[in-house]
């Protein structure tokens, strides 16, 4: 094996999955002594263009407690066509399509390089894909002109027999029914009422179907199995209706005095979209996509009043306990959202607006249903245009980046159970042998059901080490951990994904070294984040920065090398150097910081970094500056630009200078999802403040003693610098006090 | 009904009758009766000298049996000088009282009291004493002798000399030849079997007998004669007449030959025969035709002379009792039309009655409202309430606040007071009308409601003549009319804005019976051509009126038809529970902006629709929704609701099928005519309070409730139409003639009517189609120019018979066009300290509207029982007060009627036998709440031809006759073989053909070539070139646009099944479900007069 480096990688490209560490500490005594959990970062459905999917389905273990997957770790006797699953060690028969089976005719699950493996499940009726647009009225003109242009486009990049439906909703909530003829008919709802599930099925008359309907439903029940409402038609069929439909569709008309927001009933635009998924196409793959220009003001789910005069809720306003809506809007939301994830559906939040529009209140309907959340000012800017239209961005293979419906089911080796897993989905409560009764981030279960994911979405799983410090394990005992994820494809089909890997154990007395040189501080670096964000979302801030530089200063205690009480001797290996510095940066980022962030901006930096893959998660922990420049004074080429230079022929490489980070930036944009903010800004610019707030303030005003290294300007913030971080922890590392 | 209040007021009536023990007449406005008559007399005078001056009898006697003999005795020769209003010298008045009497023959007979009047040629026969009181006089004689009897009233106005009574009864009865040869005996056995078998108990008759037969014997036997009686009436029920005042279809059921009517009646003779021997003959009464005298009845009622003969008591042979020898209500009609509808009416005279209602006369406005807006029951009130407790008499006013005029009489004029708004009372708030009294020099003015000293503000100073009079009085109209408006103000208005243009929201019910029957096809093609006519205000091009649609079965669909939308767009709603408007702009449209969407809208519902399986409904949530769409939209409005069925889906509102025939006749009967819930009383009071009237179409094929359905439109001003089973072919024009009249009539808005009356009286209760939140205010989400509002008025201190007493009737409304105004209506009547006075300035017409409202609404309370018993007693007492106060003295076996309240009985007993207050088997519970809910908004000419329908021959008069033909008395009897009638009541048309109709005259009109081939129902005649076909085509239209609802023709053949239901209508007989013929009416009425009298 080469260099752990290259093990990781590999292991990522092939698995989707990184731990924290490679080699396992074999007690559990020791692994809480590691300071980093023994965790790994899952990316289920991570793109493996080398992977065709299998037609056939999984084997089981036929012990009912156990049903893993057969995978290459597993003993098999070819003779008597048995294999021994290596979770609970159960002989099982293989099944008779077996029988053919021998050591050079191995099934490919049999095969090391399957690791990961997929399965394409042919039972059961396929059912489209569904979008339920639910669409905010209450925008500025231009606003929802932009807004009505991407929908209508998104019709076109939908799978033609996709089925999709549309809610708008201002002051009231309208259904549309798509499949009418020349006059355009809608459902009307109050947007002050909460209506539950069942009354709401009731009065879009889902609960008794139109006649027309009973009378085809025995006539041709495989042909339309989901005709059964005239909300959610197929894309093919209607899709000049509903550009007709949405080229119609005007501001809400009812009249906002001044000094009033609009009245808009996200609460039940969103419950009713629940709802109307909920009773027509339960457990089938459906994003709800709320496009939203601001806060709701009325109803169920009201996050602020109509009077301009009182300001949305900030977090000032959250500590003092003064937002007084918040409480019963989140529980609202909440409650949608579990509905939701109980349905297989998940919710798109895209909110456009200059101010705050909810995203604290309704973030779980994004964060537990796997949906994407989106913010931006306006829906006339390419940040929303573009990144709406990535959505339906395609895999080589032509299907849509997108998948529904997941479960994840996890199975551990008897020295492992699993803690908890971080990232958007929710717990399936099922309980088992493997499940840790220590709890990190969503635990007491080993199944998560993820309803919206994509090939990037990823998952933080925590585990814990159970094994007895007095039990040892035998010399070369590897532990296997069994990650199956049934999910609906995009094409529409079902799906199984098994990753099944194994690590060594080694024992921390005698092997530490082993177990430090196999430390993935990228990965620990994230993963703490995430430990310290899901802790940030119930706890304090600096309590949760106390806890993050606690762990720190342990880990440097537990792996640095120093003497006691010397911080200049404090030196740390390869595999942690760069940890501290990742620690320095989630400190200050926007994920555990709220100064200078809304509530919003808050839940929505935390949403995204709860499912991004490892390398955009350090990316948005760390940010990256890149530098371009001649050999000059950098600080003229901001002045040259202003006089045009870039413009004339003869200073084209000017022109090529100023281009190249646009173009690398065009590269980055084009690369992430959602599409960042992009701010072209220069020294002194008002826009400069974006990039100032991220990068290290190695000067400020309290350090303006070093002040003409004529390196750059101050930044004026209270942080330390890493420099001094740096120190600081240094000193405490090796001071015994501690 | 105001059953109990209080005690029976007359001693003289003596002892309340234990009959009618809930009842007390005190409910009505009592009056005491006086015998001064003459002013209102001078009116009849003229031109038909006939009824009213015997003016030997009047010198004779002081108080004559008429009111016009102290008035006339004096001036009685010289005609019309005795009439106040002629009398005054007024300068138009007196041409036409000249003319009149240089025109009318009658005029000669005044002259010599004896002469049998003249001018009723019919009528009239030399009678013996020329008696012209304006009472009936009859006597029955028999009935003294056996207690029974009293013979009929004498049909015509003319007063019947009481003492000498025979002579002179018969003299003013048109067909006085008969009178004279009608048996006396006959009457009171009729009345006391047949007259009101089904209604009156046993216990009731019972005492009546015992005063009128032999006392110790009659109490007993009486019993069973009653019951006799009542079987065959109920057995006749059976098979009679299923949809009486508003049929549609023809009732399937076969009816018994005429062999029924025998039948029953066979057994009552027997029955009574053992009391009263005489009374056999009853059967004759009861069909109508007149027959010689009997003489069976001879000899049991000695004092039954002739009614020709002067010798009142003396007995003579019985004869039967001669229909036509009893008040005619067509007479009395004929005879008001030929004296008072040549001259126009003029109302500058204090306590003037006005002509009938269904005279054609032209009202000059000088300083009293016109009759067009406000009738009166009396027009001189009794001075106190204890004289009008005596009297009975209801006070009462019939408005109409915004009746339509003929183009003749201009509208009101509008008068801007400006910023400063109307001018006012301080004190009462009474507005500026011509009765308020400027004194000093003009600078202030006393109220004439409350005598207050207001100021006069000076910008409207002005000096005073020297009678005292502005000198701008007649410059002003508001100094110088009776009616005129003025412009309102900012204050005027719901939250201090002016408001904006009403609108009208359609609401079409598109479940499955709707789309089924063809409606709504039908009803979506109307729209788009009617939505054109909307009405207007004055000159303006186009209505301010805006328009919105709605449909619905159990959840409500909206439209929105702005006007740049390419199609329209629907919003459904079904959250009927909690109803709310989907949208606001859009809505509500300006027809000619949005016409293409409209249109297109209109086009496609019955297409979306059309597969409907939907069968159930709601209502509230689509009244509510209209409601709050005009709330939204800040204006008044008016709802057109269209609607097919009991509203049985899950929503407020939701009825159940409660129909229960088994309570009729029990005092549960009351709950058929009350709401089922009380969702929509208080789903009106919120309309009303946003100005939301609600006119309903129904279309049921099957029970829906009316007596619920119409609460909200009776409670919001608006209108209820019915078509049962309804079916395009049949019902197409009738629906689309009601609905275009309905659309198109002028409305006014968001309204409020105060009644201020002067020190004394008060106005005290209200009958009609409206919401009251106090005690004064009338208020009115919408009023249009058909609804009327009745109000009763009672004493609360004395009247000054100099200053006369005061109406002021003020209606503040939003006009279609969005204007806020006053519309004012005042009138003066006169007060009296002799309750003649009272009796000869009353109005019948008006009485009996004023009754059948106090009945109808009685119902809701009352057993039905109680009810009709009240209304007999009241108008017995009525009676008997007037026999006590103004009558001259005479035997008791006198019947002696006022002569302005001589067909008091007869139309009286065709409001009991009405279908609410008498049903027939074949009525149903939704048709009498219906008729109940029309009658209350009714005025007065519609409650008279209502309740008394019109029969018109057709080929009795000159074929190019271009005017109607004389009607004749709604009688079976009055029906020749040989001739076709039309017969109308304001909801129903018929055409009745004789069997033995000539063939030519069957040819020319059915384009068929015999009576046999004839069409029985049908409901069109064909359009044939020839003059009958086009006389009568044109009858029938110029009767239909007399009407404001569309009466469906229905071909009733003589012999044909059909006939029973027309002679449902031929109130004058006998009905099937038991309601008293008019004679046996009269003859009971005569038994209760006397009762009350001894």
């Amino acid at each position: 094996m080469a260099t752990y480096l290259e093990f990781i990688q590999q292991n990522e490209e092939r698995d989707g999955v990184r731990f924290s560490w490679n080699v396992w500490p074999s007690s559990r005594l020791e692994a809480t002594r590691m300071v980093v959990p023994l965790a790994c970062l899952l990316t289920p459905l991570k793109e493996r263009p080398d992977l065709p999917p299998v037609q056939y389905e999984p084997v089981l273990c036929s012990r009912p407690t156990c049903k893993a997957v057969l995978n290459p770790l597993c003993q098999v006797d070819y003779r008597a066509k048995l294999w021994a699953c290596n979770f609970c060690f159960q002989r099982n028969q293989f099944p008779p399509a077996y029988g053919g089976i021998s050591e050079v005719n191995q099934p490919a699950e049999l095969m090391p390089q399957f690791s990961t493996i997929e399965y394409m499940i042919q039972r059961g009726a396929q059912s489209p894909l569904i979008f339920l647009y639910v669409v905010d009225t209450c925008l500025e003109e231009d606003d929802l002109q932009a807004l009505k242009e991407s929908l209508q486009m998104s019709l076109s990049l939908l799978p033609p027999d996709a089925l999709v439906g549309l809610i708008t909703f201002g002051r009231m909530v309208q259904v549309h029914e798509l499949s009418c003829e020349g006059i355009s008919k809608s459902y009307v709802f109050r947007g002050t009422k909460d209506l539950t599930a069942k009354q709401i099925q009731d009065m879009l008359g889902l609960t008794k179907p139109a006649m027309p309907m009973q009378q085809a439903r025995p006539v041709q029940p495989q042909e339309h199995p989901f005709a059964s409402t005239r909300f959610l038609q197929p894309v093919h069929k209607i899709d000049m209706n509903l550009t007709d439909l949405l080229g119609e569709l005007q501001r809400d008309p009812w009249p906002v005095t001044q000094g009033k927001r609009p009245l808009r009933s996200t609460g039940v635009a969103l419950s009713i979209a629940v709802g109307l998924l909920e009773g027509t196409f339960p457990n089938t793959g459906a994003r709800i996509m709320l496009f939203t220009g601001g806060p709701p003001t009325q109803g169920p789910g009201m996050v602020v009043g109509d009077e301009l005069k009182i300001p949305i809720r900030s977090w000032h306003d959250i500590e003092k306990d003064n937002a007084r809506f918040m409480k019963k809007a989140t529980k609202h939301y909440e409650m949608l959202a579990n509905r939701t994830a109980a349905n297989g559906h998940c919710i798109d939040i895209y909110a456009c607006a200059l101010d705050q529009t909810g995203l604290l209140e309704m973030k779980c309907c994004a964060n537990l249903t796997g949906g994407y959340m989106v913010m931006g000012d306006s829906f006339n800017t390419s940040l929303f245009k573009q990144t709406f239209q990535r959505i339906f961005t395609k895999d080589f293979n032509g299907d849509f980046r997108m998948a529904f419906g997941a479960t994840l089911d996890i199975k551990t080796s008897r020295e492992l159970k699993i803690a908890g897993a971080i990232g958007p989905c929710v717990s399936l409560n099922v309980k088992g042998p493997c499940v840790s009764e220590n709890e990190l981030g969503v635990g007491g279960t080993s199944q998560w059901k993820i309803c919206g994911l994509d090939p990037t979405s990823t998952l933080g799983i925590y585990f814990e080490v159970v094994n007895q410090h007095n039990a040892p394990i035998p010399q070369g005992g590897r532990g296997a951990i069994q990650f199956v994820t049934h999910y609906q494809h995009s094409s529409t089909q079902r799906r199984i994904r098994v990753t099944t890997i194994a690590r060594n154990w080694a024992d921390v007395q005698s092997q530490l070294r082993h177990i430090e040189a196999a430390f993935d501080q990228e990965a620990a670096a994230v993963l703490m984040a995430r430990l310290g964000v899901f802790r940030a979302e119930s706890e304090e801030g600096p309590d949760v920065l106390r806890w993050l530089d606690r762990q720190l200063i342990r880990l440097c205690q537990k792996f640095g090398q120093y003497n006691k009480e010397d911080p200049t001797s404090f030196r740390l290996s390869d595999s942690f150097s760069l940890y501290p510095q990742f620690m320095f940066h989630l400190r200050r980022s926007p994920f555990l910081q709220v100064f200078n962030n809304s509530p919003d901006e808050s839940s929505y930096y935390r949403h995204h970094f709860a499912r991004q893959d490892l390398t955009q998660s350090l990316i948005m922990i760390q940010p990256i500056l890149y530098s371009y420049s001649f050999h000059g004074p950098p600080e003229t080429i901001a002045q040259w630009r202003k006089a045009g230079y870039q413009d004339m022929p003869e200073y084209e490489n000017f022109k090529h200078l100023l281009q190249a980070p646009l173009d690398d930036a065009q590269e980055i944009l084009q690369a992430r999802f959602p599409m960042p903010r992009y701010i072209n800004t220069e020294h002194g610019g008002s826009q400069a403040r974006f990039l100032l707030s991220k990068v290290n303030p190695s000067q400020t005003h309290n350090n303006l003693y070093a002040w003409g290294q004529e390196t750059g300007a101050p930044i004026l913030t209270d942080d330390v610098s890493l420099q001094v971080f740096m120190d600081h922890l240094k000193k405490l590392a090796v001071s015994s006090a501690c | 009904m105001n059953v109990n209040q209080s005690v029976p007021p007359v001693p003289s009536f003596g002892q309340p009758q234990p009959v009618y023990p809930g009842y007390h007449q005190s409910s009505y406005g009592g009056q005491s009766g006086s015998t001064a008559p003459t002013i209102p007399y001078g009116a009849y005078n003229g031109p038909v000298p006939g009824y009213q001056q015997t003016p030997p009898q009047g010198m004779s006697r002081a108080p004559p049996s008429s009111g016009a003999p102290p008035a006339s005795t004096a001036q009685a020769p010289c005609g019309q000088a005795a009439y106040g209003q002629f009398g005054q010298g007024d300068v138009q008045n007196g041409p036409s009282s000249t003319v009149q009497m240089q025109r009318l023959p009658g005029s000669q007979p005044f002259g010599s009291p004896l002469a049998p009047v003249g001018n009723q040629p019919a009528v009239l026969q030399p009678y013996g004493p020329p008696l012209t009181s304006a009472q009936v006089t009859a006597q029955l004689s028999g009935m003294q002798i056996s207690g029974a009897v009293a013979p009929a009233p004498p049909s015509s106005g003319l007063g019947y000399g009481p003492p000498t009574s025979l002579a002179s009864a018969s003299g003013s009865f048109p067909n006085s030849g008969l009178y004279g040869s009608y048996p006396q005996g006959q009457a009171p056995p009729l009345s006391q079997a047949q007259g009101h078998p089904g209604i009156q108990t046993s216990q009731r008759s019972a005492p009546s007998q015992a005063s009128g037969f032999t006392p110790p014997a009659s109490g007993g036997p009486r019993l069973p004669s009653m019951t006799g009686p009542l079987l065959p009436g109920q057995s006749f029920g059976g098979p009679s007449v299923s949809q009486p005042n508003h049929v549609s279809s023809p009732p399937p059921q076969t009816l018994p030959p005429g062999t029924q009517m025998t039948g029953p009646l066979g057994p009552l003779p027997p029955m009574h025969s053992p009391q009263q021997p005489g009374y056999q003959p009853q059967q004759n009464g009861s069909f109508g035709p007149a027959r010689g005298p009997q003489p069976n009845y001879g000899s049991p009622y000695p004092a039954a002379p002739t009614f020709g003969s002067q010798s009142g008591p003396q007995p003579l042979p019985p004869k039967r009792l001669d229909p036509d020898a009893i008040p005619s209500p067509i007479q009395v009609i004929e005879d008001d039309r030929n004296n008072r509808g040549t001259e126009p009416f003029v109302t500058g005279v204090r306590g003037q009655v006005p002509p009938l209602v269904t005279t054609n006369f032209l009202v000059k406005d000088q300083g009293n409202a016109s009759p067009r807006y406000i009738r009166c029951t009396s027009y001189n009130i009794p001075c106190t309430s204890d004289m009008a407790k005596q009297a009975q008499v209801p006070l009462a006013a019939v408005i109409k606040p915004l009746a339509s005029l003929p183009p003749e009489e201009a509208s009101p004029y509008v008068v801007d007071h400006g910023e400063s708004g109307p001018l006012r009372c301080n004190r009462c708030k009474a507005y500026m009308c011509p009765f308020m009294q400027f004194i000093e020099g003009g600078r202030r003015f006393q109220c004439c409601f409350c005598s207050c000293i207001n100021d006069v503000p000076p910008q409207y100073f002005q000096h005073l003549d020297h009678t005292g009079k502005r000198v701008d009085a007649y410059d002003r109209p508001e100094l110088s009319l009776g009616s005129y408006e003025f412009l309102a103000t900012v204050d005027y208005c719901k939250n201090n804005k002016f408001p904006s243009p009403p609108a009208f929201i359609f609401m079409i019910d598109v479940s499955y019976n709707a789309i089924r029957t063809g409606l709504v096809r039908l009803l979506c093609e109307e729209l788009k051509s009617l939505l054109d006519f909307l009405p207007r205000e004055g000159g303006a091009e186009e209505s301010a009126i805006r328009v919105g649609f709605v449909t619905y079965n159990k959840v409500l669909h909206f439209y929105n038809v702005k006007s740049s939308l390419a199609q329209p767009q629907m919003m459904v709603v079904s959250d009927v529970a909690d109803m709310f408007v989907p949208l606001l702009d859009g809505f509500l449209v300006n027809i000619n902006e949005s016409r293409a969407v409209i249109t297109s809208l209109l086009d496609q519902i019955p297409e979306m629709f059309a597969d409907t399986r939907e069968t159930e409904t709601v209502f509230v949530p689509v009244i509510q929704a209209g409601m709050e769409a005009l709330k939204a939209a800040e204006c008044a409005g008016k709802l057109f609701l269209f609607h097919t069925s009991l509203p049985i889906a899950e929503a407020p509102g939701k009825l159940k099928n409660r129909d229960d025939r088994k309570l009729i006749n029990t005092d549960k009967e009351k709950t058929l005519f009350q709401p089922q819930t009380g969702a929509y009383q208080t789903l009106a009071k919120e309309c009303v309070a946003q100005g939301c009237c609600v006119d309903l179409f129904l279309f049921p094929n099957q029970y829906v409730d009316v007596a619920t359905l119409s609460v909200v439109p009776q409670l919001t001003g608006g209108s209820v139409y019915k078509y049962a089973c309804f079916q395009v072919e049949n019902d197409q024009e009738r629906f689309l003639s009601d609905l275009r009249r309905d659309v198109q009539k002028v409305v006014g808005f968001d309204a409020v009517m105060r009644v201020r009356t002067s020190t004394g009286i008060r106005a005290v209760d209200f009958f009609g189609a409206f919401y009251m939140s106090n005690t004064t205010d009338v208020e009115l989400a919408g009023l249009d120019g058909d609804k009327t509002v009745t109000v009763e008025f009672k004493h609360d201190d004395r009247l000054n018979e100099e200053s006369g007493a005061l109406l002021q009737c003020a209606l503040l409304y939003t006009s279609c066009a969005g204007q806020r105004r006053l519309r004012i209506h005042n009138l003066a009547l006169n007060c009296c300290t002799q309750l003649a006075d009272l009796y000869r300035n009353c109005e019948t017409d008006t009485l009996i509207n004023y009754m059948a409202k106090f009945a109808y609404r009685g119902v809701l309370n009352s057993p039905v029982k109680a009810v009709r018993d009240t209304l007999i007693t009241q108008c017995a007492q009525i009676l008997a007060c007037y026999r006590k106060n103004c009558a001259s003295p005479s035997s008791a076996g006198q019947l002696i009627l006022p002569e302005c309240m001589k067909l008091l009985p007869v139309y009286l007993n065709c409001v009991l036998k009405s279908d609410v207050l008498q049903p027939g088997a074949e009525i149903t519970t939704d048709d009498r709440a219906y008729v109940r809910q029309l009658v209350t908004s009714m005025d007065v000419a519609e409650t008279n031809v209502f309740f008394y329908p019109r029969l018109l021959p057709l080929t009795k008069s000159p074929i190019e006759s271009t005017t109607e033909p004389p009607a004749v008395r709604a009688s079976e009897e009055r029906l020749s073989n040989g001739d076709m009638y039309l017969l109308e009541n304001g909801l129903n048309l018929f055409l009745w053909v004789g069997a033995s109709v000539q063939q030519g005259v069957v040819q020319s009109l059915f384009s068929v070539s015999s009576f046999s081939q004839i069409t029985s129902g049908l409901s069109v005649l064909p359009v044939l070139d020839n003059p009958l076909s086009k006389k009568v085509r044109g009858l029938i239209d110029s009767l239909r646009a007399q009407r404001s609802r569309y009466m469906k023709l229905i071909v009733v053949k003589q012999e044909d099944k059909l006939e029973m239901l027309f002679k449902h209508f031929l109130v004058e007989d006998k009905s099937l479900s038991g309601g008293a013929s008019y004679v046996d009416f009269l003859c009971h009425m005569h038994k209760e007069i006397r009762q009350l009298l001894s």
